[in-house]
């Protein structure tokens, strides 16, 4: 409201200042009809705006002179000199109306009754000129030329005292706001920007020189240029709300077109961003929207059913934090479709199974922003174009911003994105690598640690086979070097810092070899013969004068392959609590060295036995090494390159794994101990062969991945009797399992012997797929689980609902004969500890038997 | 004085002229791993000596880096790799010669810049068919002069890289 008022209060400054110099004109030439319709135009324009907004007494006032000059118009009246005053005289009146709207925001009192009944009297044909004719219409003339002072004299001071908030006053009816070209604005912009950095190549010129008698004027030439650069940034921003007008309107289109009840409702809208950026956003904002509607909202019936109100709401958010503006999408629909976009994803080849099996929900949900990416059923007319989520992310990156997303299922969508003020200006930091200078923008960076051996304390870079990563407040960050990644001569590693950077869902270090200060620095786009390196956003000039490169985080990421949107930040925000009560975080691990990096460890529960074999027992079988092993052949294979038999008089220690009574050898450099530790397993970093590397006993530990080394030994060793023939679908399973370290044991494990699995990490989400409809042949559950527990869980699933009757396997490291018992009390068809891979097979292989199309 | 300044305008007008119109003609001439080479004056904007030159990892070999130009940032390409000759010695001195190409400013990285000079038209002849493809597709063409040949560049294509 405020903002159409302050439009209508300049567009009726405009108007009146035009009226002024063409009544004036009609008076001397009554007959001139192109003045007379201006005339009549203008005076309709002011009555058709106040009544819009609601303001009676100048819609009366203008309706009233619009009559009479309507009159004129069609040459039913002739023009007098009388009438015109009488014009005027309401002209004058809306003056003073506008004045007292401009100062306190509302029509002032007053009575317009008699100069209403004049322009009526003069409409209708009477000639006021008899009355005051002379005296006023000569008093008239000189009115326009002086239209400001002639403003009502209280008028303007009560403006003065309470400055209306869009822009201020000088006088009553000057105009607040005055339009001024784009263009003016940017070139204003540019030129603030190179006043910038001369004040910077100033400033750092005085440091170096001591030039004193320089000093105040140039701290106060500093102020001035801050003061103007914000000012001008001012003029450039603009409410985010002008890029929100025109959403209500496509909100009620669509769904009246899709047959769905949508509220939408927009808070901060007051929010101010630079217009540049406000363009930029427009586009990707609108099929944000149009998306929660056609995809996010479910139609009333759908929602009904869910229990939730047939109106489903997208909410719209602006705020500012920091130097950004943060907007949210939200709606509070179906959420996303996780297990579909696990489909897709597998379908369009961006990721294979195994990977998919070790992806949280949060890393699997950003499928949607791959190019292409579209799981709409049905292409409508909306969207599910298949070109959508990439494009707007694409949009946001360009702008140096980020985009975000949670989904519950059931429960709705957020996006949330993140947007710096304004693309002129951005503060970075000036740091080193390799010899070279580069300003990294703040925006991405998280925080600075300092790296290195010299001091007590610090943390250090350590190394994964060739990847580095550093331990930070006991998660393990993947690391890149800039250095390396521009390839310029690396410096020495002990010393030096780690930007900790924040991209998308992803977060990563970039080594560094120094770090100096954070300037002002104003982006300008490199020549297009540099284009193609996707590793810079821009360039700019130092306050030093030198010439250096703008670092693009976006294009870091993605070079170090830690930006594809496969964000393993998974629990970070989730539920980092949920993972720390976890009840059997504490495992006993078996920890051993095998090729070059750290050591390795797999859950001694896994391993049948520890073997010694002396070389001369190991034998080849084609290319297979191969021993003799209680009665059969057990082959060996190595989780290291370039591994060779021992020779004769060599002992190779082997862990033994045991299925379906074969055994395979792990041949392995050497057994180093075993310890009991709670640990967390972090997926980023993981190669074939490994789940995952993690921090045990103090040192960054590789998680070996017993399926994939037991396949290598062997093409049939995990295709079971009951594995499914001749393309059968395949039974259908969920796994609730809180701990992320389990999840990627065992879904592996079965999904390896021709189960179709799903992993959730909560009985409570477990219920919810459940009541999603989601159909499986047979559930596995922990026991000791936050929030429910596995004992809670049974009772709720065979209390009723699609899945009562489903066989139900706990899988917990408790299996005395009482906890059995007690699981079998609730519900549970049968009780498995955990390790024992072949007793779970052989579990479900019997429950699936029993009962061949459960749910 | 307003008569003499009427007169000496009217005294360089001919010549400005002349030169506006003959544009095309006049070259600047520079030295790259010594081979004479010419540029069109028309695109030149600015010679400069010796200047800090930013480093652009990544970039092709020949972008030798940027550098700042009374605030604005210049591409320095150097010639000679450029035109595949050897790099220089290190520490060897070089000049620029700005050119402006589609808006934007580029740094020729030369050993030695000559002097402003016309071409005459007649001293033009067609490239011999034995000259690298390279130094032909950047070319217009060879100037013979008395004492030596002059490779006449094409700004336009010497800084079509990327």
């Amino acid at each position: 409201m405020d903002d159409l008022l302050a439009d209508f209060l300049t567009e009726t400054h405009e108007g009146l200042l035009a009226l002024d110099s063409a009544l004036v004109r009609l008076e001397r030439t009554p007959d001139d009809q192109p003045t007379l319709s201006e005339v009549f135009r203008l005076v309709h324009t002011i009555k058709g705006t106040c009544g819009f907004l609601g303001l009676a007494r100048l819609e009366a006032v203008a309706h009233a002179a619009e009559n009479v000059l309507g009159r004129y118009r069609d040459g039913t009246l002739p023009v007098t000199a009388g009438g015109i005053t009488l014009i005027l005289r309401a002209l004058d009146r809306v003056k003073e109306i506008v004045a007292g709207l401009e100062a306190g925001g509302a029509e002032p009192p007053g009575d317009d009754a008699a100069l209403i009944a004049a322009l009526d009297a003069a409409a209708a044909g009477e000639d006021p000129g008899v009355v005051a004719g002379g005296g006023v219409a000569a008093a008239a003339p000189p009115a326009p030329a002086e239209t400001a002072p002639a403003a009502p004299p209280p008028a303007a001071p009560s403006s003065a005292e309470s400055p209306p908030e869009p822009g201020p006053a000088a006088t009553g009816n000057a105009p607040q706001t005055i339009r001024v070209s784009v263009d003016v604005l940017e070139d204003l912009m540019t030129l603030v920007s190179e006043l910038v950095l001369t004040r910077n190549q100033l400033l750092q010129l005085a440091r170096a020189h001591q030039a004193d008698a320089f000093a105040v004027p140039l701290q106060r030439l500093s102020h001035i240029t801050s003061d103007l650069q914000e000012g001008v940034m001012k003029t450039r921003m603009q409410p985010i709300g002008n890029a929100w007008a025109k959403l209500p309107r496509l909100v009620r289109d669509l769904a009246h077109e899709l047959g769905k009840k949508i509220e939408l409702e927009m808070q901060g809208a007051q929010t101010e961003l630079d217009r540049q950026v406000l363009e930029l956003i427009r586009d990707p904002l609108t099929h944000m929207v149009r998306n929660s509607a056609d995809h996010g909202l479910e139609p009333p019936a759908e929602r009904r059913a869910a229990g939730k109100p047939e109106t489903g709401r997208i909410l719209l958010n602006a705020y500012h934090e920091g130097g950004h503006i943060i907007i949210e999408i939200g709606d509070d629909g179906r959420g996303l479709p996780v297990e579909r976009i696990r489909a897709k994803a597998l379908a369009n080849g961006l990721a294979t199974e195994s990977e998919l099996a070790q992806m949280s929900e949060r890393e699997i949900l950003r499928f949607i922003f791959a190019p292409g990416f579209s799981t709409a059923q049905q292409v409508t007319a909306v969207s599910g174009r298949g070109v959508g989520m990439d494009v707007v992310k694409t949009n946001i990156e360009k702008i140096g911003g980020t985009v975000e997303l949670a989904s519950r299922q059931g429960r709705g969508t957020t996006f949330t994105i993140k947007i710096p003020l304004t693309l002129a200006i951005a503060s970075a930091l000036i740091v080193e690598a390799g010899g070279e200078r580069f300003a990294l923008p703040q925006i991405g960076v998280v925080e600075l640690v300092r790296v290195g051996s010299g001091q007590e304390g610090a943390p250090r870079i350590e190394r994964i086979k060739d990847a580095p990563v550093l331990r930070l407040r006991e998660r393990l960050l993947p690391l890149v070097s800039l250095a390396g990644l521009l390839r310029l001569p690396a410096a020495r590693e002990e010393e030096g810092f780690v930007a900790v950077m924040q991209v998308g869902g992803q977060v990563f270090g970039i080594i560094l070899d120094r770090v100096f200060d954070t300037e002002e620095i104003v982006v300008k786009p490199v020549a297009p013969i540099l284009r193609h390196i996707t590793m810079f956003s821009g360039n700019t000039i130092l306050g030093d004068g030198s010439v250096i490169m703008i670092l693009d985080p976006n294009g870091i990421a993605r070079a170090a392959g830690v930006g594809l949107d496969t964000a393993e930040e998974e629990g970070r925000r989730g539920a980092p609590a949920a993972r720390g009560v976890s009840s059997e975080a504490s495992t006993s691990l078996l920890l051993f060295r095998a090729g070059p990096g750290g050591p390795k460890a797999v859950p001694l529960g896994l391993v049948a036995r520890l073997e010694v074999i002396p070389g001369e027992r190991i034998e080849m079988s084609g290319t297979t090494p191969v021993v003799q092993y209680r009665g059969g052949l057990m082959p060996l294979v190595a989780p290291m390159p370039g591994w060779v038999p021992p020779g004769a008089g060599e002992r190779q220690p082997v862990l033994v794994f045991t299925e379906n009574g074969r055994a395979m050898g792990l041949a392995v450099e050497e057994i180093l101990d075993v310890i009991e530790e709670r640990f967390v397993i972090e997926p980023g970093t993981a190669r074939p062969g490994f789940i995952g590397s993690a921090v045990i006993a103090g040192r960054v530990t590789e998680v070996v991945d017993t399926a994939h080394w037991l396949a290598q030994a062997g093409e049939d060793w995990f295709r079971p009797a009951a594995a499914a023939p001749g393309g059968a679908p395949r039974p259908r399973l969920l796994l609730v399992e809180d701990s992320a370290f389990f999840r990627h044991l065992v879904v592996p494990a079965l999904a390896a012997a021709g189960y179709d699995v799903t992993a959730v990490e909560s009985a409570t989400e477990a219920l919810r797929l459940r009541d999603d409809g989601a159909p499986f042949d047979a559930v596995i559950s922990d026991i000791e689980m936050p929030e429910m527990d596995g004992i809670a869980f049974a009772r709720a699933i065979r209390a009723g609902g699609p899945w009562a009757e489903a066989p139900l396997i706990a899988l917990s490291s408790r299996a005395a004969p009482a906890d059995v018992a007690r699981g079998r009390d609730a519900g549970f068809t049968d009780y498995v500890a955990k390790y024992d891979r072949e007793g779970l097979l052989q579990s479900l292989r019997e429950c699936l038997a029993v009962t061949p199309a459960a749910a | 004085m307003p008569a003499a300044s009427v007169a000496a305008a009217s005294a360089v007008m001919p010549a400005a002229l002349s030169a506006a119109l003959r544009e095309e003609a006049v070259f600047l001439t520079l030295v790259v791993a010594g081979q004479w080479c010419a540029v069109a004056v028309h695109a030149v904007r600015d010679v400069l000596g010796a200047h800090s030159i930013t480093r652009i990892p990544l970039a092709r070999e020949e972008v030798a880096g940027s550098l700042n130009l009374r605030g604005r940032i210049v591409t320095a390409l150097d010639l000679r790799l450029r035109l595949g000759l050897p790099p220089r010695e290190p520490g060897a001195q070089t000049m620029s010669v700005v050119v402006e190409q589609g808006g934007e400013l580029y740094a020729l990285l030369v050993d030695q810049v000559g002097e402003v000079m016309p071409l005459p038209p007649e001293g033009f002849a067609p490239h011999p068919p034995t000259l690298d493809p390279l130094w032909r597709e950047v070319s217009h063409g060879v100037h013979r002069q008395e004492d030596r040949l002059v490779i006449v560049l094409d700004v336009g294509r010497v800084l079509a890289i990327g």
